[in-house]
C-alpha cells in the first residue's frame, strides 16, 4: 500500500482496525477526540462495537469487559481522561487481560489546556492505578510511527496479557503527514481458551482482580513481575540519529525526540558532534542502551516537555560518569528547534559539573527565556 | 415367578446445573442465597446456562461467581453495567447478567446503570436492595430507609443531613431503553415465587432483545440490620415495602404475547 497523506488521529483509529480491534469505548476530549469520531464512523460499517460511553469511567470499564471475551479492544483519551480510566486500568493489570490505551497528552495538571505535552510520563510510565503492575509504554514521534506502534500494541497486549499505553501528544494526533497504513488483518476465528464466552463444552472460566487472600495475590504478583522482566528483555524498542561518533547525546523521546532531531542535524551542521537517542518505549526503558552511551559521551542533554521526569530516570542509569543536563518546556508548549540548538551549543561548550542540579539550573535559564518571551 | 415391579424413582428436587457445589459464604437468614438459587433456576429452566456471562459486584456478593457454574467476571465497585455493556457488544449473541446490591448500583455505579438503561443495553441486571452496605459492615445505603441506624448514620438516617432513600425501579422505567423493570421481595415463600417469575420475564426481555431489564430484589441483612433473620423478613414486609413498593414499573407490550 502506498503512503498516503493522513490525519494523525484517523490515522491511528484506522491502524486499529486493522490490526483486529473490535470494540472501541470512549469519551470525547480535546484533543483525541478524532480518533472516537473515526470510530463511531467505521466500527458500525465493519459490524464491529462502538460505544460513546458517560464517561471515561465507563468506557474503560467497557474495554475491561470486551478485553475478558478475547476480543482484541481498546480506548483512546487525553490527559485527565486517563486519570479517571486509571482505577479500569488497575483492573485489567490485575485481571491480566490485554487492551490498548492511547493517551493524546495534553498540558497540565489539572484542566490545564489541550495544547501538546509529555506531563503524563509519571502517570503513563509508572503506572498510574493502584496496586504492583507495569504497563507496557510506546512513545512514538511521527503519524507513521504511531501507526506501527498502535500494531504493535495490540500484538504486544495479547502476546503478554498486558495494558499497553500508546502515548502521543496533540502534535502527533492533529498534524497530517505521509504515512502507510498496514492491510487488513483477518479476525481470529476462536477466542484465547480464558476468554468469557459462555461455558459451552468446558468449565467455565473465571475473569477477575480479586485474590483475597494475600498469599494467592503474592504468587499473582510474582507472576505479574517474571512477566516484566521478560517484556524488559525482549521488547526495548529506540532510535538513533548520528550517535555513531557522538561526543553529546541528546535524549528525547516522541515530539521533543523529533524536534530534537532537526537541532541535532542543525549543530552537526556547525561542526557539533552530537547524536540523538530516542527511547520508544518509555517502558521498558533502554537502560543498557543509555548506560552505554553515558560510556562514551561527554555530556548528556535531555530534552522533554515536561519538569524532566524522563530526567529522573536517566540520572541514575548514568551514575555520575558525565554531567546530565536538561532542557524542557512544560504547561503545553513546544520547544522550536532553535531553542534545542542553542541548548545543544552551550552544553557542548560547558565542562562544569553537573552535580545532580540538572533540574534547578535549568528553571533558572528557562524563567529567563520565559521572561524575555521566547 | 415374576419380578416385583421396581418402585418408580422420580427426582423432585435437585440442585441447578446452573449451581455450583459450594457452600455460600452468607450470613444465616441472607436472602443472597435464595436470590442465588432462583437465578440458577431460571437459568437452566431457559437452557442459557453455556452461553451465559455473570458480572459480579463488589459488596458481599462480590464472591456470587464462585456459586454459578458458568462463565463469570468480576467487575470494579458499581461498574458492572458497563463492563457488561462491553461484553454484550462484542458478543451480543451471549446472554449477559450482573448481580448488583444498593451501594453498587445506587451510590457509586448510579452513573452506569442510568446510561446502561438509557441506551436500552439488552442487558439483565439483579438489583438486590437491602437498604445497607453489608460486606463494609452495616453503613448507610442510597436507600438505607429514614430514621434506621446504620454504623455511618448513627442516630438514625436523618433525612436533613442525608437525604432519602433512591427508588431506583421508579427512576429507571422512565428510560425508553428499559424493557422490563419490577420490584418484588424476597421475605416470604409467596413473594420468592413472584421473584422467580420476575426474574424468568427478565431474561426473557434480554433473549427477545427487547433492551435493559432489571428485576430489583427486597433482601434482608440480619447481621448488618442486628435483628434476627425472621424478624428481617417481617423488617422487610412492614418496614421496606411501604418505602419500596412491589410493582411493575416497565413490562414491555410484547412480552406478554407469545414467542413467535
Amino acid at each position: 500500500m502506498a503512503k498516503e497523506l493522513l490525519k494523525g488521529n484517523e490515522a491511528f483509529a484506522e491502524a486499529a482496525i486493522r490490526a483486529g480491534c473490535e470494540g472501541f469505548y470512549g469519551y470525547p476530549i480535546t484533543p483525541s477526540t478524532e480518533f472516537l469520531e473515526y470510530m463511531a464512523k467505521r466500527m458500525p460499517q465493519l459490524g464491529r462495537a462502538f460505544v460513546q460511553a458517560e464517561s471515561e469511567v465507563a468506557a474503560v470499564n467497557m474495554v475491561y469487559g470486551a478485553a475478558c471475551t478475547g476480543k482484541r479492544t481498546m480506548t483512546a483519551s487525553s490527559s485527565p481522561g486517563i486519570s479517571l480510566m486509571m482505577e479500569g486500568i488497575s483492573y485489567i493489570a490485575g485481571t491480566e487481560v490485554p487492551a490498548v490505551i492511547v493517551n493524546v497528552i495534553r498540558g497540565g495538571p489539572g484542566l490545564g489546556n489541550i495544547a501538546p505535552s509529555q506531563g503524563d510520563y509519571y502517570q503513563m510510565v509508572k503506572g498510574g492505578g493502584h496496586g504492583d503492575y507495569f504497563p507496557i509504554v510506546l512513545a512514538p514521534a511521527s503519524v507513521q510511527e504511531t501507526v506501527d506502534c498502535i500494531i504493535l500494541a495490540f500484538d504486544l497486549a495479547d502476546k503478554y496479557r498486558s495494558i499497553v499505553h500508546v502515548i502521543v501528544d496533540g502534535n502527533l494526533g492533529q498534524m497530517m503527514e505521509p504515512a502507510e497504513l498496514p492491510p487488513m488483518r483477518e479476525l481470529p476465528k476462536e477466542p484465547p481458551e480464558w476468554a468469557v464466552t459462555g461455558a459451552k463444552g468446558r468449565e467455565p472460566n473465571f475473569l477477575s482482580s480479586i485474590y483475597i487472600d494475600p498469599a494467592d495475590e503474592e504468587v499473582t504478583n510474582i507472576r505479574l513481575v517474571k512477566r516484566w522482566m521478560e517484556i524488559e528483555k525482549n521488547e526495548v524498542r529506540y532510535n538513533e540519529l548520528m550517535m555513531e561518533d557522538a561526543e553529546f547525546a541528546v535524549i528525547g523521546f516522541g515530539t521533543a525526540g523529533r524536534v530534537a532531531s532537526s537541532a541535532v542535524r542543525a549543530a552537526r551542521e556547525e561542526g557539533i558532534k552530537v547524536g540523538l537517542f530516542r527511547p520508544i518505549s518509555l517502558a521498558p526503558f533502554p537502560k543498557k542502551e543509555v548506560e552505554e552511551i553515558s560510556k562514551r559521551v561527554q555530556r548528556i542533554l535531555v530534552v522533554e516537555m515536561n519538569s524532566g521526569m524522563m530526567l529522573d530516570d536517566i540520572v541514575p542509569l548514568v551514575e555520575g560518569r558525565v554531567p546530565v543536563e536538561f532542557y524542557g518546556r512544560m504547561g503545553g508548549m513546544t520547544p522550536f528547534p532553535d531553542e534545542i540548538l542553542d541548548e545543544i551549543r552551550r552544553v557542548s561548550e560547558n565542562k562544569a559539573p553537573v552535580n545532580g542540579n540538572a533540574r534547578a539550573e535549568w528553571i533558572a535559564r528557562l524563567e529567563k527565556i520565559v521572561e524575555e518571551g521566547k | 415367578m415374576t419380578a416385583p415391579a421396581k418402585p418408580e424413582v422420580k427426582v423432585v428436587f435437585q440442585r441447578p446445573e446452573s449451581f455450583t457445589d459450594l457452600t455460600t459464604h452468607y450470613c444465616p437468614g441472607c436472602t443472597h442465597g435464595v436470590a442465588h438459587r432462583l437465578i440458577a433456576e431460571v437459568i437452566d429452566e431457559m437452557g442459557l446456562r453455556e452461553k451465559t456471562i455473570g458480572v459480579a459486584p463488589v459488596g458481599c456478593s462480590v464472591f456470587a461467581y464462585k456459586y454459578f457454574n458458568m462463565d463469570f467476571v468480576e467487575a470494579p465497585h458499581g461498574r458492572a453495567p458497563a463492563m457488561a455493556t462491553g461484553i454484550k457488544r462484542v458478543l451480543p449473541q451471549n446472554t449477559v447478567f450482573t448481580y448488583q446490591g444498593d451501594g453498587d448500583l445506587a451510590s457509586i455505579g448510579m452513573a452506569e446503570i442510568m446510561h446502561a438503561a438509557a441506551r436500552g443495553e439488552n442487558i439483565t441486571v439483579i438489583f438486590i436492595n437491602n437498604a445497607i452496605y453489608g460486606m463494609t459492615g452495616g453503613q448507610m445505603a442510597p436507600t438505607t430507609l429514614p430514621g434506621m441506624t446504620t454504623t455511618s448514620s448513627p442516630f438514625g438516617r436523618d433525612v436533613e443531613l442525608t437525604g432519602f432513600p433512591i427508588r431506583m425501579s421508579e427512576m429507571l422505567a422512565t428510560m425508553d431503553g428499559t424493557g422490563y423493570i419490577v420490584r418484588r421481595s424476597l421475605h416470604d415463600v409467596k413473594n420468592i415465587r413472584k421473584a422467580k417469575k420476575a426474574l424468568f420475564m427478565a431474561f426473557e426481555t434480554q433473549e427477545r432483545g427487547l433492551g435493559f431489564s432489571m428485576v430489583e430484589l427486597l433482601s434482608s441483612c440480619p447481621t448488618n440490620w442486628k435483628i434476627d433473620p425472621s424478624k428481617s423478613l417481617e423488617f422487610i414486609a412492614e418496614r421496606m415495602v411501604p418505602v419500596f413498593p412491589l410493582d411493575d414499573f416497565k413490562v414491555n407490550p410484547e412480552l406478554t404475547k407469545k414467542r413467535a
